[in-house]
């Protein structure tokens, strides 16, 4: 190999920044911390204040794990899923079920959420990759909706009445009974959501991921079998979301059908796309926008659906990269 | 090494493959020519698995892979570049060229370590990115790439998959002059080394580097043979050189 060639090896072993430019860095660890400092400063303070509230704050990280998860697939993978609140709802019902039960363990929750909700994710997957295009969103849609049904008719947990958590689940070292530690539990959740995408993306099953969405019919040309791959992807982001919505569960104390409504997945999908698909903090900067936005619209009006979907569509439409773009330009359009 | 044997597929009325039978041998380069719409990519894309062809058998090496899937078809040695540019746009140029190495290195369910760092890729990348000419590239992202070396990224991507056959659909497609000659140069290079079906429609190229070539026309060989013999081929001439 030539000098030039063997300074070209030298010079792309590198690793994408985790933050992006150096505004994104800035920016984005500002935000973070924010998210952090903001809501446990304002429980010491005793400012009660709805939108600074650990209640208000942890309900809007569980959504951000669960558009980090979506985001993988959806930004990077390139598989648009109209029925990701299906995992949602299945995680929170692992917490829910056991716990009208009698099984309280957290050890049993947790891993039973992610498993549950990857199951599902390989059967309704494997089907669902199958299709193509509007076909893909169609089915996951569906099959969420079955999902939605699927408990809706579980009469012994409440059915469309929902379900009513009496403790939480159980850690043995910490009490997530107190909203501070589960506030920093969600938090710690959150990172490492974002920080297993970060690694994941980068990694060799990564690259083949984004390969698919780039251009699937090369990938097989170049010998990737893309439907394993892109299953495998689909399911980690369902388990990944079954976790959200454990913490969810733990967080409402009360489940039901509704979580996992197909206006729920819609819901998700806005925050992604605000954000910023394929970016990875771009779903955290969309959740959090998405729920203020519609937590301040609501308190003005009670049409605020219309005005809340006109702003998200043309927020769509003229910023390029959503939000996250936006940030990492340093505000400017495109 | 390739054998086509009854080959046929149809859109609607359009019959692009019509009953072809064709052989190729190891170690050749056969060109395709043809007239636009004759099939050629029709043709490359059955053979590759892109296409289910409606009737016919595709035989590799003596065995039958009309329904290996296309991923598969690649591990047995074959490799296909596009008539339409199709690399990952926005990759860089080695990121692309390592992403067609790493689907030959083993299976790719590694999620943590990251693969851009990783010199079992990137080393062989870079030497198939030399052997194109397009070494002093390697760092740009795809998309900022001009027609010709895209052309030239496209063949680096199916060459780095270590192919011992290789399906080329207008690698020259669109290209200027100094970049034709320069991608004329590369199968030069290849020839020989590699088993080639080559699809091109500057006559000037095919008859300088092809072993044999068949002429497809309306999804029919109508003939094949030395380029001396096409040349004097009444009918071919006729049919696709455009004289009486
Ligand atoms: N997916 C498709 N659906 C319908 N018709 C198709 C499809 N692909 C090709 N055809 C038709 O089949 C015929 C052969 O097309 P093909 O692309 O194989 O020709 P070609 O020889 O590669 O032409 P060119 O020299 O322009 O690349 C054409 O009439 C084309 O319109
Ligand atoms: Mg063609």
């Amino acid at each position: 190999m030539s000098d030039t060639a063997s300074a070209q090896l030298n010079d792309h072993l590198r690793v994408p920044d985790f933050f992006g430019s150096s505004t994104g860095r800035v920016v984005t660890l500002v935000f973070m911390a924010v998210l952090l400092l903001v809501p446990v400063a304002a429980h010491f303070l005793g400012i009660r204040l709805q939108l600074v509230s650990l209640d208000f704050i942890t309900r809007i990280l569980c959504l951000a794990i669960a558009a980090v998860s979506l985001n993988l697939i959806l930004g990077f993978g390139g598989m648009i899923s109209f029925g990701h609140a299906a995992f949602i709802g299945i995680g929170a019902y692992c917490v829910g079920i056991p716990a009208y039960h009698g099984y309280g363990s957290a050890w049993l929750h947790f891993p039973l959420a992610v498993v549950a909700s990857a199951a599902f994710a390989l059967i309704t997957g494997a089907i669902s990759l199958r299709t193509r295009g509007v076909y893909f969103i169609m089915i996951t849609m569906a099959f969420a909706q079955m999902g939605y049904y699927f408990f809706l008719s579980l009469e012994e947990y409440g059915g469309d009445d929902g379900l009513t958590i009496y403790s939480r689940s159980v850690f043995g070292i910490i009490d997530i009974e107190d909203k501070m530690v589960l506030f920093l539990l969600t938090y710690a959740c959150l990172v490492a959501a974002i920080y297993s995408v970060y690694r994941i993306v980068n990694s060799r099953f990564g690259m083949v991921v984004r390969g698919c969405n780039s251009n699937e019919a090369r990938m097989k040309a170049l010998g990737y079998n893309t439907y394993a791959y892109k299953l495998t992807a689909y399911v980690i982001a369902g388990g990944m979301c079954g976790l959200a919505g454990a913490l969810l569960g733990n967080f409402t104390t009360f489940i039901s059908p509704d979580m996992m409504s197909w206006s729920r997945s819609g819901e998700l999908m806005f925050m992604v796309i605000l954000g910023g698909t394929g970016s990875l903090f771009g779903p955290v900067f969309g959740a959090v926008t998405f729920v203020f936005i519609e937590e301040l619209l609501s308190s003005f009006t009670t049409y605020w659906a219309l005005p809340f979907g006109i702003l998200l569509i043309l927020s769509v439409l003229f910023i390029k990269g959503g939000l996250n773009g936006l940030i990492q330009r340093g505000w400017k359009r495109d | 090494m390739l054998d086509i044997q009854g080959l046929r597929k149809s859109f609607g009325g359009v019959v692009a493959t019509d009953n072809v039978t064709m052989g190729i041998e190891a170690g050749e380069l056969h060109a395709i020519i043809g007239p636009n719409g004759a099939g050629k990519t029709t043709l490359i894309a059955q053979l590759s698995g892109d296409l289910a062809p409606d009737a016919g058998h595709v035989l590799f090496g003596g065995k039958d892979i009309t329904t290996v899937p296309t991923h598969r078809r690649s591990h047995f040695g074959l490799a296909r570049s596009f008539q339409i540019t199709s690399v990952f746009m926005g990759l860089s140029v080695i990121d692309n060229v390592a992403l067609a190495v790493q689907a030959h290195d083993g299976h790719s369910f590694r999620f943590w370590q990251p693969a851009t760092t990783q010199a079992r890729l990137r080393k062989p990348a870079l030497e198939v990115l030399e052997k194109v000419g397009l070494i002093d590239r390697a760092g740009s992202i795809a998309s900022a790439l001009s027609h010709g070396e895209r052309r030239q990224l496209e063949i680096a991507m199916a060459l780095a998959t270590k192919p011992s056959f290789m399906l080329l659909d207008e690698p020259m497609a669109g290209m200027g002059v100094e970049e034709s000659a320069a991608m004329v140069e590369i199968l030069r290079s290849l020839k020989g080394e590699k088993t080639i079906l080559l699809v091109e429609h500057d006559m000037d190229v095919v008859f300088a580097l092809a072993d044999r070539i068949s002429v497809l026309v309306y999804g029919r060989i109508v003939a094949t043979g030395k380029p001396e013999a096409i040349r004097q081929n009444a009918d071919v001439r006729q049919a696709y050189l455009g004289e009486a």
